[in-house]
């Protein structure tokens, strides 16, 4: 048997999330003695997975997969499953990774539990803990299918080195054709997603509007960080509903999240609440943010976030 | 043009998340059900397919008794037609099968639900119909076109947005963006009456075994207090994001 996870790239590199899916099933087949594969498509440096424990990579190398295709790519992971007799498939929750893990899970008849958040308990069955009502609450989830997928939370896990070698070898499995095709694809490249940023950094209405957002993007740029809004900040039209944070937004799992102007209302903290460390900023103290987070400065943004910006260019340039 | 829209009943999203029955299930006192947020989105989308192209407009949704308030809204909203799976929903393949049957059986062009229910987030229920139905896919959908048997849609991507087209069928996971904010319907009087004469079908279930169950719940443990910096001592709050919390 082996443990088979989808350890996806951009513009031919390894993501982070390929290597924190690469450690969570290496920590698994420590204890069930399974082989760890891993299937990237057109990706270099595959060796690399090697570090975090993956002994095999199944490399894809095909021009006309440049661009996603659900149907394709899950496709390649079902033939990958079949190949390596895999009987668990770990995948990252990227918006891709939880665009195929569905048709995955219909194509292996795999039970499939998304938004893990620790390693398996399997001493009565197979239980994953996973998130429930958006950040809200976990729920014990047993697999009880044969072949189990897992959707591991991003930054759940962690990166966790392992001393192995991976070996990389071609697989090219036949394709079938599908009738979805990309006419373009609008991705800001010189920006982080909020999907793959360590920090977040996010304005509410408190910031009064749009014009006031050039602290923010200063901030997120000393930080390298993602930029991000409140529900109504998106519904006013100043900032686009991408950036929408929340239940009905995106989900954010940083290593940290600033909150500037940002009351904190319910959806908005449970969407937000998987984050490690979270810093309010807010001139009201009674905000309900300052009960979610863990750092807070009661003031106003106007005068700290450029003090802020300031001396985190001084930490950043002693520190760099 | 045939448009299934499915419908989660879920717990409004400022309830408060409580567990009962030694933690094996959601409580439900005192909770006020709503359409899912993502699927509103997508019902909406279906009433401008409904009144600028003449598609008809069906809504199912897999639950018990207690879902017929929610689906009855989206009747008053102006779909023509619901149809409720009589089954406790379980897991994500149950109901997606539930749903497939119903769709295989309608013979519908595109079903819309929402990219993930706010209750259990599973995010799955669209792309297992899509496969179990034989359908093209598209999910975090936030607009779509169609014209004949073509879609163009454009899907959100990590850090972006992708333009996509397929044929027909086709199922989508939507979300805020198919229409704005503000464009979502409330049931006006005259909604809620002609709703009363609208179909309401019951269906028996048609699923096997779930795949996946919930077992115990739990809450996150209770957060410490916030450590409050003053605003003139920014240099405090570096240094705890540096050497306390290890964040920069």
């Amino acid at each position: 048997m082996s443990i088979l996870i989808y350890a996806e790239s951009e513009n031919k590199k390894l993501k982070k999330a390929a290597f924190e899916v690469a450690s969570y099933a290496a920590s698994i087949a420590e204890k069930t003695q399974d082989e760890v594969v891993a299937v990237t498509i057109n990706a270099e440096n595959t060796d690399d997975l090697g570090q975090y424990g993956v002994s095999k990579v199944l490399n894809v190398q095909n021009e006309s997969l440049e661009k996603f295709n659900v149907e394709s790519y899950s496709e390649i992971l079902t033939k990958a499953v079949e190949e390596v007799n895999a009987n668990i498939v770990v995948l990252s929750q990227s918006t891709n990774a939880k665009y195929l893990a569905p048709l995955l899970a219909v194509n292996l008849k795999a039970g499939y539990a998304s938004n893990v958040v620790e390693l398996p308990e399997t001493e009565s069955g197979f239980q994953v803990k996973r998130n429930v009502f958006t950040n809200k609450a976990f729920g014990m989830a047993e697999i009880t299918t044969d072949k189990k997928i897992i959707g591991l939370s991003s930054n759940a896990f962690g990166l966790h080195e392992k001393e192995a070698k991976a070996v990389t070898v071609d697989f090219n499995p036949e394709i079938s054709d599908s009738s979805i095709e990309v006419q373009s694809v609008d991705k800001n490249t010189d920006k982080v997603s909020i999907a793959d940023a360590e920090i977040v950094v996010s304005g509410g209405r408190g910031l009064k509007g749009p014009e006031n957002w050039g602290m923010i993007e200063e901030l997120a740029e000393v930080l390298g960080a993602a930029t991000a809004c409140s529900k109504p900040v998106s519904d006013m039209g100043w900032r686009p509903h991408s950036e929408h944070v929340g239940q009905t937004g995106k989900p954010v799992a940083s290593n940290l999240y600033i909150a500037i102007g940002i009351s904190g209302a319910i959806q908005h903290l449970a969407g937000i609440n998987a984050s490690k460390t979270k810093v309010v900023i807010n001139t009201d103290e009674e905000a309900p943010f300052f009960k979610a987070a863990d750092y807070g400065i009661v003031g106003d943004a106007f005068e700290v976030v450029p003090q802020l910006v300031e001396k985190l260019k001084e930490f950043k340039a002693n520190n760099a | 043009m045939k448009i299934l829209v499915c419908i989660s009943h879920v717990p409004d999203t400022t309830s408060k998340i409580n567990f009962t029955d030694n933690d094996t299930a959601f409580d439900t006192n005192g909770v006020q059900f709503v359409i899912g947020p993502n699927d509103e989105f997508g019902l909406t989308r279906a009433m401008w397919f409904k009144e600028k192209q003449g598609a008809s407009v069906d809504v199912v949704t897999v639950g018990e008794k207690d879902a017929e308030p929610t689906i009855r809204k989206t009747l008053a909203i102006g779909s023509d037609k619901a149809i409720r799976v009589d089954a406790k929903p379980v897991d994500a393949f149950q109901v997606a099968q539930e749903i497939a049957d119903v769709a295989k059986n309608g013979n519908y062009d595109l079903v819309i639900a929402g990219r993930e229910s706010i209750d259990y987030n599973g995010g799955m229920v669209p792309g297992m119909v899509a496969k179990m139905i034989g359908a093209n896919f598209i999910n975090t959908c936030v607009s779509l076109e169609i014209e004949g048997q073509k879609a163009t849609a454009i899907r959100e991507i990590d850090g972006g947005k992708e333009t996509l087209t397929c044929d027909l069928p086709l199922v989508i996971g939507g979300q805020k963006g198919l229409v704005e904010e503000k464009d979502l319907r409330i049931p006006n009087m005259r909604g809620i009456m002609m709703a009363r004469k609208k179909p309401l079908e019951v269906k028996d279930p048609v699923a096997e075994n779930p795949t996946v169950e919930f077992k115990k719940f739990s809450k996150p443990a209770p957060k410490g207090d916030v450590k409050l910096v003053d605003a003139d001592n920014i240099d405090e709050l570096i240094d705890l994001l540096h050497n306390e919390a290890k964040a920069i």
